[in-house]
């Protein structure tokens, strides 16, 4: 693997004052750890949008930057959960990642195959090992199919089996993701939102995927079904193997069942952690403002939480601001007294800690910050950053 | 590990299929297909119901009516009064001033007017389908070039075009006006079925199709095209109302049907004179056969476009 370093070198922001910054990523491979093997290596992804102006003859007037230089790695059989606020190109890296769009530049690696320009046959074999399950059960299902035909068609079209066993094949998926298999003739208006997102499920698993993309799958679901639909997955985890790229907006849910966690701003991931060492000590001064949002469900605990409340609203990803991408809202660049690099030097993903990356310019400075804004996880004092890993 | 939920519902995460049958029972009763769920939305449209019952009624005229005619309404038998009889027993929208029988002019000219508008519409609806998805799925220049010409098409005045290619592709015939007509009405079509396509092909099950691997022209026929197809049909039942009007208007300046033909728009012209001698009956039957005609396809067109919008709730 040739890895492209996680926001280095030949992007116009990282110019020539970067040198140290980025020796200290040199081994930065976002996470590759000996602990297994990578199925998925994505390296400075980029998926830009063309802005065009113009009937007749478009003319190019600019890109709306929804990915701009992501660069992650799931091994097999882990979860890698994937956050960040709306707009902030989670869903839009999934989408790159199960190339239902075209990625504008970078690498996208599943299982040793380069797969970012493939197209037509290559990429339809690959698509039977790459699944993706959608946020909205009510509209990512044909509501002029029946739940069976949505179910059987990735088993029709990759003509897997004979009709007989493709049918036995839907029913059994059914029972999988807990349905009636005698509910196959019905069509998706009949079910309700929790029993569609199993039909979604079960369409994603007719293939036997390795790699599931799981787009935000519970957020447009009741409470009290979001949960049946986690366990569900993680049932379905345990039981076949599955990895998963888990986008979501909300930390706890990811936090629940995610090994790793990527937190994604503005079209770049702001850190890289275990789901531990996040929640116990986030390096990135975005993580800690989205940590100190969510509630803990301790009443004495959540009374003492401070909340660092960001202000403002995200870029433009049109015209993302210079440097590090998050400066026009950081509160560690203000309370530092606003120093010049975070508005000319794009940090570099770097790892901070052991498998732990961050990009901001002034991770050693963070525990600096005072009581008051500190969230409720960082009172205990931090390890000295490393500043240079071998290389 | 797992989330703790509500015991019935977490029971419900792993049970067996016996009971998930059991919990869901009051979801859905009955499964009925697409086609009755739409029949019975249909149903509950009154004017609807009214509308195609008399359009079925006119089309069971149109092929059977002149079988059973009594009349043959070319044919002139010469008569005592040159002003023509009014509706009687023996002739029930009376006749004209040769003697022509005004109803067997009304029902043979239904053949001819629900053919023109009812095969029009078909080639209409062909066109429109195939050029609105080719631009609309495909997009870029395809869609940029084939919407320009749609443009041009409704920038013309099609009257004037109607009228030149009327006289110019063989004067008075029937086929030759339903190719015409239906030529000329496809882009309104195009149109729809391509703003369709555009919205559609962003669509998450539209997406989820091609993340499983599904190839173009399945995802056309098979996930975009039946969701797209209720709007067209209602469009079409529009253009076929439309193109009857047309005929009886094309017609009437004799552009149309040639006069040993028998249509609506005929049966209009020949009653040009009726107005002065006071003969309303020969151009109230023609005439209000078309008015009812027209109307009661736009009130099947109203049905259908609730009955085949999926949101629409029962």
């Amino acid at each position: 693997m040739t890895a492209r370093l996680p926001g280095t070198a030949e992007r116009p922001e990282t110019g020539a004052g970067d040198a140290t910054a980025s020796s200290r990523t040199a081994t930065a491979s976002a996470g590759r750890g000996a602990d297994g093997h990578a199925l998925l290596e994505v390296s400075d992804l980029r998926m830009y949008f063309p802005i065009t102006e113009g009937i007749l003859l478009e003319r190019h007037v600019g890109d709306v930057r929804a990915v701009d230089g992501v660069s992650l790695e799931i091994r097999r059989g882990e979860t890698l959960g994937l956050v960040g606020e709306s707009g902030c190109g989670k869903s839009t890296t999934g989408r790159a990642i199960t190339r239902l769009y075209r990625p504008t530049g970078g690498r996208i690696v599943f299982d040793g195959t380069d797969i970012t320009r493939a197209e037509g046959e290559p990429l339809r074999r690959i698509r039977r090992r790459m699944q993706m399950i959608f946020q909205d059960p009510y509209s990512s299902l044909n509501p002029r199919m029946t739940a069976a035909g949505i179910v059987g068609e990735p088993l029709d079209i990759h003509a897997i089996g004979t009709k007989t066993e493709r049918r036995e094949r839907v029913r059994e998926l059914f029972r999988i993701v807990g349905l009636d298999p005698d509910f196959g003739e019905r069509y998706p208006h009949e079910f309700s939102g929790g029993q569609r997102q199993r039909i979604g499920v079960a369409r994603s698993l007719a293939v036997n995927p390795d790699l599931i993309v799981a787009d935000e799958p519970i957020s447009a679901l009741d409470v009290s079904i979001q949960a049946q639909i986690i366990n569900l997955l993680e049932r379905l985890q345990a039981q076949f193997g599955l990895t998963y790229l888990f986008i979501a907006h909300d930390l706890s849910v990811v936090r629940h069942i995610s090994d790793r966690i990527a937190v994604m701003y503005l079209g770049r991931i702001v850190e890289l952690a275990g789901t531990r060492e996040l929640h116990a000590a986030p390096l990135h001064p975005y993580s800690v403002a989205l940590l100190s949002a969510v509630p803990i469900p301790d009443p004495a605990v959540e009374a003492r939480r401070r909340r660092v409340i960001l202000r403002g609203d995200v870029p433009n990803p049109a015209s993302p601001p210079p440097g590090c991408h998050f400066h026009t809202r950081c509160w560690l660049r203000e309370r530092l007294g606003n120093p010049p690099e975070c508005e000319t030097v794009s940090p570099p993903l770097a790892e901070w800690r052991p498998r732990h990356f961050a990009a901001c310019h002034f991770v050693d400075r963070l525990g600096e910050m005072p009581e008051s804004a500190a969230p409720a996880t960082s009172g205990v004092s931090r390890p000295p950053a490393r500043e240079t890993p071998p290389a | 590990m797992a989330i703790p939920t509500d015991p019935t519902l977490a029971g419900v995460a792993a049970a067996p299929p016996a009971d998930v049958a059991k919990a869901d029972v009051e979801v859905a009763l009955e499964s009925l297909s697409q086609w009755q769920l739409a029949w019975r939305r249909f149903r509950k449209h009154r004017m609807a119901m009214v509308g195609l019952g008399f359009f079925a009624f006119m089309i069971l005229v149109a092929i059977f009516g002149p079988i059973i005619m009594p009349f043959d309404p070319t044919n002139i038998p010469g008569t005592t009064n040159p002003a023509g009889y009014p509706p009687s027993l023996a002739h029930l929208f009376g006749t004209d001033t040769v003697g022509r029988d005004v109803f067997a002019m009304v029902v043979n000219g239904a053949r001819i007017s629900v053919a023109i508008g009812g095969f029009s519409m078909l080639i209409a609806g062909f066109i429109g389908v195939v050029v609105g998805a080719v631009a609309g799925y495909f997009g870029g220049w395809v869609d940029n070039v084939l919407m320009r010409v749609v443009d041009t098409f409704f920038a013309i005045p099609l009257l004037f075009v109607i009228l030149v290619a009327a006289k110019f592709f063989g004067q008075g015939q029937v086929i030759s006006l339903i190719v015409i007509f239906g030529v000329l009405s496809w882009p309104l079509i195009a149109r729809l079925v391509r703003a369709q396509f555009l919205s559609l092909r962003e669509a998450d099950f539209v997406e989820a199709a091609r993340a499983v691997g599904v190839r173009d022209g399945r995802i056309t026929f098979r996930h975009i095209l039946p969701n797209a197809i209720g709007p067209v049909i209602v469009a079409m039942t529009l253009i076929m109302a439309s193109n009857i009007v047309l005929e009886a208007f094309v017609s009437y300046l004799n552009f149309g049907i040639s006069a040993n033909q028998t249509s609506w728009g005929n049966a209009l012209a020949n009653a040009q004179s009726a107005l002065g001698l006071g003969n309303w009956w020969w151009a109230f039957f023609p005439g209000m056969a078309i008015a009812v005609t027209v109307m009661s396809i736009n009130f099947v067109g109203d049905g259908l476009r609730d009955a085949l919008d999926p949101r629409t709730r029962l």
